[in-house]
């Protein structure tokens, strides 16, 4: 277990609200350790922005404790709260890079703020202009850039004080699927490179799958369920989770539907059409979401079973004995 | 017209727009010395601002919006001891300068504010996660990043002052208002009017042109 450089406890905030105050974090507990990839995921208006910004002290907290490396951000003082700033890098869904500024002198801005002499800053932004694969663009404006360029020039202009953490908030959202798994990757590279730690708020289940180690699920302002995505994948308990898994084909679920969980078992066996020739009764392929790597299945599916219990039932067991998890979900899961 | 006339007609009319130049370019100056500060402090202060200072902001909206209410024409006279104060006279362009600055400060107040609340929240906000107090988030981010709306605004006030600058001609004042007022109305010379509407709109239009030009040449966007 490494050590913990971002630990939340009780966090509650609220807002003042027309019809009294608006709780948006409800007595909150997360333990963030150091390298880790950490996702927070929740629908919209579950409370994840409020969170992320609790985690630099842009939002302040109504009650609870923000530690960040040992330290209570509440009890700094302003100036000490701005340097600890510079050691948390944060990203946004709309990039909000400086418009009148190029690439390269957005890169620049935290190293001003933080008082680096002008030659070293931008020489520091060249580096890292290369780290997000954008050498040739220094001198362009935010506007000559596509989205997913702008992103990098931020995720470029966030790692400039060297920050021992990145927050990323919905850092994807206003991306399209391919630029989304480029940065998706970046952000893994640097994870990997700089071993910062990425905490990742996000309300799209591939983000979490694709990179987070760790997840929290953040429902109605409280987190519902956290823990290791692989286990929290393959046996959601809180109903948000099942939610957020199954957004996709929630709307049709029947009587008796279970949902499989394929968790590096081979690619080669046609399990489900195997099982449909043995027991010789139809299933419904609700929703799919699996993929192939290195031959090994990973994902999960959704199948309404036959009307025929017996069938039904031993097609579970089959299942299972197949070695796949496997879970009955009904219609309002 | 005989050449002796028509070269003190010349004279005349150049000396006037030389003054109208000097009125609206020095009352500018001074306008926004006053005008900038309280517009950055407007913008900063409000409830939504970086800063928000529920009485500061209240205060200043007052008085603001207080001056902003009286004509220009009235305002003129009834500041003229404060003129005399400053100037020793209510005479003359110099003058003139005292009350255009007291009309023209707020209203470049609320120009400079308005600009300064175009500028997108999610920068700022991405300027404070990376540790900016507010002073560096005005002077690094406001500031700069809504300069192609102060210069927009800059065009439209010095013109703004311009016109201002030509009615003090009523009471004194210099200028090609003044031509325009002695010459034009009181002795019924309207082809002297003539030149100084022309004169004026070209002034207008150059000074229009040219603040334009540099706002959209230093937009980014």
């Amino acid at each position: 277990m490494t050590a913990s450089i971002i630990e939340i406890r009780g966090l509650t905030k609220h807002f003042p609200g027309k019809n009294g105050d608006v709780l948006a974090l409800d007595g909150i507990d997360l333990s963030i350790g150091e390298g880790e990839i950490f996702g927070i995921i929740g629908m919209s208006g579950a409370g994840k922005s409020t969170l992320v910004r609790c985690m630099n002290l842009l939002e302040k907290p109504s009650s609870g404790k923000v530690l960040f490396d040992g330290k209570d951000l509440a009890s700094l003082s302003k100036k000490e709260l701005y340097e600890a700033r510079r050691s948390i890098g944060m990203i946004f869904q709309q990039f909000n890079l400086l418009k009148q500024r190029t690439a390269i002198e957005n890169i620049c801005f935290p190293l001003e703020i933080a008082r680096m002499e002008k030659a070293a800053a931008r020489r520091r932004a060249l580096e890292l202009l290369e780290v997000v694969e954008l050498g040739d663009k220094a001198n362009a404006y935010p506007a000559e850039l596509s989205g997913g360029q702008q992103q990098r020039v931020a995720i470029a202009r966030a790692l400039a004080n060297r920050p021992k953490v990145l927050l990323c908030d919905e850092a994807t959202s206003a991306l399209d699927p391919a630029t989304t798994r480029s940065i998706l990757r970046l952000l893994k590279d640097i994870n990997g490179k700089f071993g910062i730690t990425i905490v990742i708020i996000t309300h799209e289940m591939r983000v979490v799958e694709e990179i987070c180690g760790k997840v929290a699920i953040l429902d109605e302002s409280r987190v519902v369920e956290s823990g290791i995505v692989k286990e929290i994948f393959a046996r959601p308990k809180s109903s948000a989770a099942k939610r957020l898994f199954f957004s996709a084909g929630a709307a049709g679920i029947g009587r008796r539907s279970i949902r499989i969980v394929f968790d590096g078992q081979s690619s080669f066996e046609p399990i489900v059409a195997n099982m449909v020739l043995r027991f010789k009764a139809p299933v419904n392929i609700m929703h799919a979401d699996t993929r192939d790597i290195n031959g090994l299945a990973y994902g999960q599916m959704l199948v309404q079973l036959p009307g025929d219990d017996a069938a039904a039932n031993a097609m579970i067991e089959h299942l299972i004995s197949r070695g796949l998890s496997v879970e009955e979900v009904n219609g309002n899961a | 017209m005989p050449d002796t006339e028509v070269m003190k007609f010349t004279q005349m009319m150049g000396f006037g727009l030389l003054e109208t130049l000097y009125m609206t370019l020095a009352s500018t100056a001074m306008a926004y010395a006053l005008g900038l500060p309280l517009g950055v402090v407007l913008a900063v202060t409000r409830l939504d601002g970086i800063a928000p200072c529920r009485w500061v902001s209240q205060t200043l909206n007052v008085i603001i919006n207080l001056l902003r209410s009286v004509p220009f024409l009235i305002l003129l006279i009834a500041v003229q001891p404060i003129t005399r104060a400053i100037t020793g006279t209510t005479l003359g362009s110099s003058a003139t300068v005292v009350p255009l600055i007291i009309a023209s400060a707020p209203f470049i107040a609320r120009l400079v504010e308005s600009s300064l609340n175009e500028v997108d929240k999610g920068v700022i906000e991405a300027a404070a996660a990376m540790g900016s107090s507010p002073m560096r988030i005005i002077f690094r981010v406001m500031i700069p990043e809504s300069k192609p709306g102060l210069l927009t605004g800059a065009a439209i006030a010095v013109t703004t002052i311009l016109s201002y600058s030509a009615m003090a001609g009523i009471v004194g004042g210099g200028g090609l208002g003044a031509i325009a007022i002695n010459y034009g109305l009181y002795r019924y010379r309207e082809d002297i009017m003539m030149v100084t509407v022309v004169l004026l709109v070209i002034v207008v239009q150059v000074l229009q042109e040219v603040g334009m030009r540099i706002a959209k040449k230093s937009d980014k966007r």
